[in-house]
């Protein structure tokens, strides 16, 4: 088997601030193929932002406290001088970010940004750097490039401004773009109009995609892997289908019953995950998930779950307390339509098999 | 861009309009005094009094004062005659306008250069010791009044009376004649003009370079791959600095307009300042009058240059 394009290794990236030190990202391992397309799932605060923005060396001037190894072509992105980085940065691994008005400068006209990105790594000519960004922008689907190449950033559309931004990142014809939030900012219909030209770019050009999102819907069609991650963590990480076939983190489970599917039984409401993202400075105790879980025990407040590999699939791995038995009966009551609370039975009697019946109160202020 | 320029113009003429009713009103219409004698001056007599009041039209009734005033003012660029000195006050301000407007250009020169490399550095090395140093000097030279500034710098500095005698000190302007002697003159009126103002320029670049290098766009420059020197330089300090350039205008402006009075008196340069001071000491109203109008021009004038650089800096603005 080949080397994999990136290999990040126990990713830990702290931030010390006045309330205290935030553990953004908290040991996180994945891989990415060449030409694979790695989705990352989580809520806002989940770290996933971080840990890119880490790969690429833009936590550092904000005082990150960084750990681990980020392998890209046989070198550490962590351990990098500044200097060999930005080399790397919108060459090799390129970047596009959220919201595309924001993130183009308003001073400058599109092509004048086009141009810098290619001047940024290549020795070309201002006439050749030009003829590249229309070519840029013809590829991303921009009508008449030769025109909008002269035009500034407000002059263009939501979407047409994320296909600038694209084009940009394609400028050196990188080997891995990293899309953070990409469609979040955008019209449903210009989202998918995004979503398939990203897949179409990687078809034609070869590059590896990592997607960002809170929303699994965005990341189904287009994935290969799709890591979850929650408080800084993967809790979960899979081939795409099995993220949907199979799911195994009660969290996971939480995502994929808050967002609608055409394939659900009619009359089915959406559920949304209770309770809030915890703070990534005061952790919870044990699984960092159980203040949320329906599914919660007493020890789970105590224990803090690893991610492994799921029994009968070592492509799949998940960081969850429960037995790899009972998470595949509740999940296929979820699908049945029934609700946590109903399914909450079943822990308790794998929790006491014994007195199956006499259900006892799960107390929240007990031992912890 | 050519309507929004044509836009700005004709609202400019329009707040010179109100400016001039407004200066009317105060020096005409609101002191209780008689006009004519305010404008006469401390040591005229009832002939004299009696002759500018039918000169002025201050016996005619108050619409009729207003259009021969506007008339005066628009049409004729006529800010009335006074008594004090003897000339026109147009011509007095032309006189010395001169020294003024070298007293200014000299300044905001010094104050931008200081100000906004020290904005810029702190804004970059933020919570650096250079940055707590600048912040903290700042903060002191915008608590210390120019005319104390002035006197300590004579003090210190003044080739008469200075502790070390090393640049010229009070009244050499008037006394210089050639150019290096009028330059040298000016060095210690300019640094302790630029002083203060350069000092609230740094804080003010400090916090709009902070703000802007929070920007997502930024993020994307450094994304791209862009040396951080480029980053800073063509994405961060082209952006920071739009609002200053509004900032200049209006400063430049109201500085013509007379607000080096106290520069201008503590080192006795021969200025609009110095002669709206000596103006106000002697009752010199239609003086007063005259700068007052002046000045309204000056600061309209300089924020019609602010709106259409402001235009030229911002596509945005350009095109909406």
């Amino acid at each position: 088997m080949s080397e994999p394009l990136l290999q990040v290794e126990d990713l830990r990236v702290r931030f010390s601030t006045e309330d205290g030190v935030v553990h953004a990202v908290d040991g996180i391992s994945y891989t990415v193929d060449i030409g694979q397309t790695l989705g990352i799932v989580g809520e806002s605060g989940s770290g996933k932002s971080v840990s890119s923005l880490t790969m690429l060396g833009l936590t550092r001037s904000q005082g990150a406290d960084i750990e681990g190894r980020i392998l890209f072509g046989g070198r550490d992105l962590v351990a990098l001088p500044d200097a060999e980085l930005r080399k790397i940065r919108g060459n090799e691994i390129a970047m596009i970010f959220q919201d595309p008005l924001s993130s183009l400068h308003p001073f400058y006209k599109v092509g004048v940004q086009l141009t810098e990105a290619v001047h940024a790594h290549r020795n070309v000519s201002k006439s050749q750097a030009r003829a590249r960004a229309v070519e840029l922008l013809d590829l991303v689907g921009i009508p008449d490039p030769k025109r909008r190449v002269d035009q500034f950033p407000h002059e263009f559309s939501g979407g047409m401004r994320q296909r600038v931004m694209i084009a940009m990142a394609l400028a050196n014809e990188p080997k891995l773009l990293i899309a953070d939030e990409p469609t979040t900012a955008l019209d449903v219909t210009v989202q998918a109009q995004i979503l398939a030209l990203l897949d179409d770019l990687q078809s034609r050009l070869g590059m590896a995609i990592i997607i960002i999102t809170h929303d699994l819907g965005v990341v189904a069609e287009i994935t290969d892997q799709i890591a979850v991650m929650y408080a800084g963590r993967i809790v979960e990480r899979a081939p795409t289908q099995a993220i949907f076939g199979s799911p195994q983190h009660p969290y996971t489970w939480g995502l994929l019953k808050s967002i609608p599917r055409l394939d659900s039984p009619r009359g089915e409401e959406l559920v949304p995950i209770s309770g809030r993202p915890p703070s990534l400075i005061k952790r919870p105790s044990g699984c960092h998930f159980h203040p949320r879980c329906p599914y919660v025990r007493d020890e789970h407040k105590r224990i803090d779950p690893r991610l492994e590999p799921v029994t009968g699939d070592p492509g799949h791995a998940v960081a969850c307390l429960l037995s790899s038995e009972l998470r595949s009966r509740i999940w296929h009551g979820l699908t049945l339509g029934e609700s946590s609370a109903t399914l909450r039975h079943l822990v308790v009697e794998d929790e006491h098999p014994v007195r199956a019946h006499a259900v006892p109160r799960v107390s929240e202020d007990g031992p912890v | 861009m050519g309507r929004y320029i044509i836009r700005r113009i004709l609202w400019g003429i329009a707040m010179l309009f109100i400016v001039s009713a407004v200066v009317f009103l105060i020096f005409y219409v609101l002191p209780s005094a008689d006009p004519a004698v305010l404008r006469a001056g401390r040591n005229a007599g009832p002939q004299q009094i009696a002759e500018i009041r039918h000169s002025l039209g201050l016996d005619k009734p108050i619409y009729a004062q207003y259009v021969t005033y506007m008339g005066q003012v628009f049409l004729h660029f006529n800010f009335g005659f006074s008594y004090q000195y003897n000339v026109p006050v147009r011509q007095l301000i032309f006189s010395r306008l001169p020294a003024t407007v070298w007293l200014v250009t000299g300044a905001v020169i010094i104050w931008l250069g200081i100000g906004l490399s020290v904005g810029i550095i702190s804004a970059i090395r933020r919570r650096s010791l250079i940055d707590r140093a600048s912040m903290t000097g700042s903060l002191a030279l915008i608590s210390a009044p120019v005319f104390w500034l002035g006197l300590v710098s004579l003090y210190l500095f003044a080739d008469d009376i200075g502790v070390w005698k090393i640049f010229p000190g009070q009244g050499s302007y008037a006394a210089a004649s050639t150019f290096p002697q009028k330059f040298a003159s000016m060095i210690l009126p300019w640094l302790v003009l630029a002083a203060a103002t350069s000092a609230v320029y740094a804080r003010y670049m400090r916090a709009s370079m902070i703000d802007t290098m929070s920007e997502d766009y930024i993020r994307t420059a450094r994304a791209k791959g862009l040396p951080e020197r480029t980053v800073i330089r063509r994405h961060a300090v082209r952006s920071a600095i739009t609002p200053i350039v509004t900032l200049v205008g209006l400063d430049v402006g109201t500085l013509l307009a007379g607000n080096a009075i106290l520069t201008e008196t503590v080192f006795n340069i021969p200025g609009v300042g110095r002669l709206l001071y000596n103006a106000i000491n002697v009752s010199d109203l239609t003086t007063i009058q005259g700068i007052t109008l002046f000045g309204a021009f000056f600061i309209v004038f300089f924020n019609l240059v602010v709106d259409i650089g402001y235009a030229y800096l911002d596509p945005r603005v350009r095109y909406s």
